[in-house]
């Protein structure tokens, strides 16, 4: 929108010119592109990592590895999906799909878009740097204090995390101000904030968390970085600094974190289930308020990370108790994607079998989820596998279902083609049971007492067969996201091709070509209802009449 | 600045630029708040010996003096924020170049402040928790001043060229919103840091 692209009349531009361009844009569309590539990369990268720590656990006392590098390693994985592969890549979709279901040309600021996905890259970019350093960050994804002080990490590794983290920070939070800007000041005339399609709704409650949650870490971040190079005391035990503040403020924004990982994925299913079990959302009303009402709980319930640490008895209960609520708006979700689905004409195809497996995945990540909320079971089982095996099943059942739900979804409309069903189902089933068996055992080992972090343990613990099937289940997964990745390589050049509205579904992106033109919309449409390409297709029964 | 419109028929009572600048001070409330909340955990928690604490050396005429600065700064904003609405472009100069001078004095009453502390009283940030917290809040916000400074400077220039107008005057408002924004931080700062804290 801010530049007119310059019109290429060479059928294939040279590798160079497109390159320039995909560098140079400020098109939202090809921003998301390049956000989801990122993540897709990183998911990858994260992957690998957990292999090798899956392979190093395989057999009691082994030394493939060795503690350093296995330190490194859990650290690297958790930062990288976290930051680089989980929020991009739902930042990527949204970046994407919102203009593009509210009617808009672009995103509200295109070149704060393209400084937000350079930054987080290069940020991303800065924290591997480590690697050539002499080494990784060996602090833990949540980078306790002390640990991170130049008394226990004396490598510079641990300052390129937290300036990583920083540059990646900025990024996101400009991305969250965009998307914010965009929903509340683009919407097509007469799409009330009523009437938007739910993924928009997950995304604007989404940058709100993030605009929140994500300046806190920065600011904590800088904090680490004057007690490494300032000599500053924030985080230095040994001259006062507090290691509980710390946890307190980490995980201000680490809590808040998981809601920003699984909101956005709320809103994909939510426009999936309707479009595949032909009906229209149920309770949409509820829905919206339990998006907020999850959006504001969250900010209240980080410390419930902390039980062991020896809060007193009143905190105790209040973060039991609130993060307990969560489970309301949580459940009114659930009943309202069922009864949704209660009485449809369900079709199975690959978007719609992906939401049944977050819908059943996620469902047990969240009951698990429930019992660590209660304070006496998280004494007894938190930093165990236990809450390893819990929180994947959240961040695999959930987000990562969730996302292939979407991009199965709207890849034909990114690209013009459709995905092969057949290796849909192949990458389906492959990662449904290897997870089930990767993150089930660890549930087991947990309760056999397995802390969560250990590099190697000893024969006699009887931990043996259980970390073997976890490692087993892993192997499993891997060749799933291989499946995925020759998926859309594949289908790119050879899928079949989609059509405009391959799904004769009912939110505006559907409206417009596969792929859309770079302006979206030759004529800015206006909007009567929460289904308008109903409207459109059924001039004789449309929507609005009813809402 | 170069933000596209609402479009037309829109219902949104602002527009995505402005949308944008109250999403960005929100989460700029976030960060303070944090810096806020990490001072007051530490406050009065060096022992003995441990170097200066704040009512040793925290000097109250000279930071009276630059927060009347600093707070008639922003009355002085709006004031040229009306006279830009009324087309009154050199007084919109004049008092838009008042608030830039207000802001450097601030500035220069911290550099005054910081060069007092560290060479009388030996308070670096490395000295103790106090030191540590308050270069960082009061550097932030006074950073957060610079930048201010920095962006009046741009819009000064380009009005003096008369490429500021009250067609483009969104843009200015937003900055005029992020200097009101620097100032309430002031007043938690003060209030927290200078009143309270001491």
């Amino acid at each position: 929108m801010a530049v007119a692209e310059p019109r290429r009349e060479l059928a294939s531009p040279s590798w160079t010119a497109a390159l320039h361009d995909w560098v140079t844009t400020v098109d939202h569309k090809k921003i998301g592109i390049l956000y989801v590539v990122m993540a897709v990369v990183f998911l990858v990268i994260g992957g690998c990592e957990a292999l090798l720590i899956r392979w190093q656990l395989l057999v009691p006392r082994s030394d493939f590895l060795g503690p350093d590098t296995f330190n490194q390693l859990f650290t690297m994985h958790g930062t990288t999906m976290v930051f680089f592969m989980g929020m991009p890549i739902l930042i990527g979709m949204g970046n994407y799909l919102v203009p593009l279901m509210i009617g808009a040309r672009d995103m509200a600021f295109p070149r704060l878009n393209a400084l937000g996905f350079w930054a987080t890259l290069f940020g991303g970019l800065l924290v591997y740097f480590s690697f050539a350093t002499g080494g990784a960050p060996a602090i833990g994804w949540f980078a306790y204090a002390p640990l991170t002080e130049r008394t226990f990490s004396r490598s510079p590794a641990t300052d390129l995390w937290a300036l990583g983290l920083i540059v990646s920070g900025v990024g996101t939070t400009t991305a969250a101000i965009n998307f914010i800007a965009t929903i509340l000041g683009m919407r097509a005339p007469g799409m009330a904030l009523r009437k938007v399609p739910f993924f928009v709704w997950t995304m604007l409650w989404t940058s709100v968390q993030i605009a929140i949650a994500l300046p806190p870490l920065t600011a904590i971040l800088i904090m680490i970085v004057f007690d490494r190079n300032l000599g500053a005391h924030f985080f230095d035990t040994q001259n006062g600094g507090s290691a509980l503040l710390w946890q307190h403020l980490f995980w201000f924004f680490g809590h808040p974190e998981v809601y920003i990982l699984i909101l956005p994925v709320f809103g994909m299913v939510t426009e999936v289930i309707p479009v595949f079990s032909r009906k229209v959302l149920f309770g949409y009303e509820f829905m919206a308020a339990a998006t907020m009402a999850i959006a504001f709980i969250s900010l209240g319930v980080w410390a419930h990370h902390m039980f062991c640490v020896g809060m007193s008895r009143t905190q105790d209960i209040y973060f039991a108790v609130a993060s307990l609520l969560v489970s309301i708006p949580t459940g009114i979700k659930f009943f309202n994607w069922l009864a949704t689905m209660y009485g449809g004409r369900i079709s199975m195809a690959s978007p719609m079998l992906f939401a049944c497996g977050f819908l059943s995945m996620f469902l047990i990540g969240g009951l698990t989820g429930i019992m660590l909320a209660a304070t006496p079971f998280d004494f007894q089982l938190s930093d165990s596998y236990f809450v390893v095996g819990h929180f994947h099943w959240v961040l695999i059942g959930g987000t990562l279902f969730g996302t292939f739900a979407g991009i199965h979804y709207w890849y034909p409309k990114v690209t013009g083609r459709m995905l092969s069903e057949r290796l849909a189902r192949w990458q389906f089933w492959l990662l449904y049971i290897g997870f089930i068996v990767t993150f089930g055992a660890m549930h087991i080992s947990g309760f056999l007492g397995m802390p969560r972090r250990i590099y190697t343990y000893e024969v006699s613990r009887g931990w043996e067969f259980l970390n073997q099937l976890t490692t087993v289940g892993a192997l499993i997964q891997a060749p799933s996201f291989l499946i995925f990745v020759y998926n859309v390589v594949w289908s790119y050049w050879k899928g079949r091709p989609a059509g405009d509205d391959p799904w004769d579904a009912w939110t505006l992106e559907w409206g417009t070509t596969s792929p859309p033109p770079s302006y979206n919309f030759a004529a800015i449409p206006t909007v009567r209802s929460r289904r308008p390409l109903w409207d459109l297709k059924h001039p004789d029964d449309p929507d609005w009449k009813y809402e | 600045m170069n933000a596209p419109h609402s479009a037309p028929g829109s219902s949104s009572p602002l527009t995505p630029s402005q949308w944008g600048m109250l999403a960005f001070l929100f989460s700029e409330v976030a960060f303070f708040t944090t810096l806020i909340v990490v001072y007051i955990s530490y406050l009065h928690r060096d022992g003995v010996g441990h170097g200066p604490t704040p009512a040793e050396v925290l000097s109250l005429p000279l930071v009276i003096g630059t927060t009347i600065c600093l707070l008639s700064s922003s009355f002085v904003i709006h004031l040229a924020e009306r006279a830009l609405d009324r087309q009154r472009q050199s007084t919109f100069c004049l008092l838009w170049f008042a608030t830039i001078v207000l802001g450097l004095a601030f500035l220069l009453g911290t550099a005054y402040e910081w060069r007092e502390l560290i060479e009388r009283h030996g308070l670096t940030i490395g000295r103790n928790l106090f030191g540590t917290t308050f270069y960082t809040l009061v550097g932030f916000h006074g950073l957060h001043v610079t930048v201010g400074v920095i962006v009046m400077l741009v819009v000064l220039g380009l009005a003096l060229r008369r490429r500021v107008t009250r067609d483009n005057q969104i843009g200015v408002q937003l900055v005029s919103w992020y200097w009101h924004f620097v100032d309430a931080v002031w007043v938690a700062v003060f209030t927290v840091v200078y009143l309270v804290g001491r």
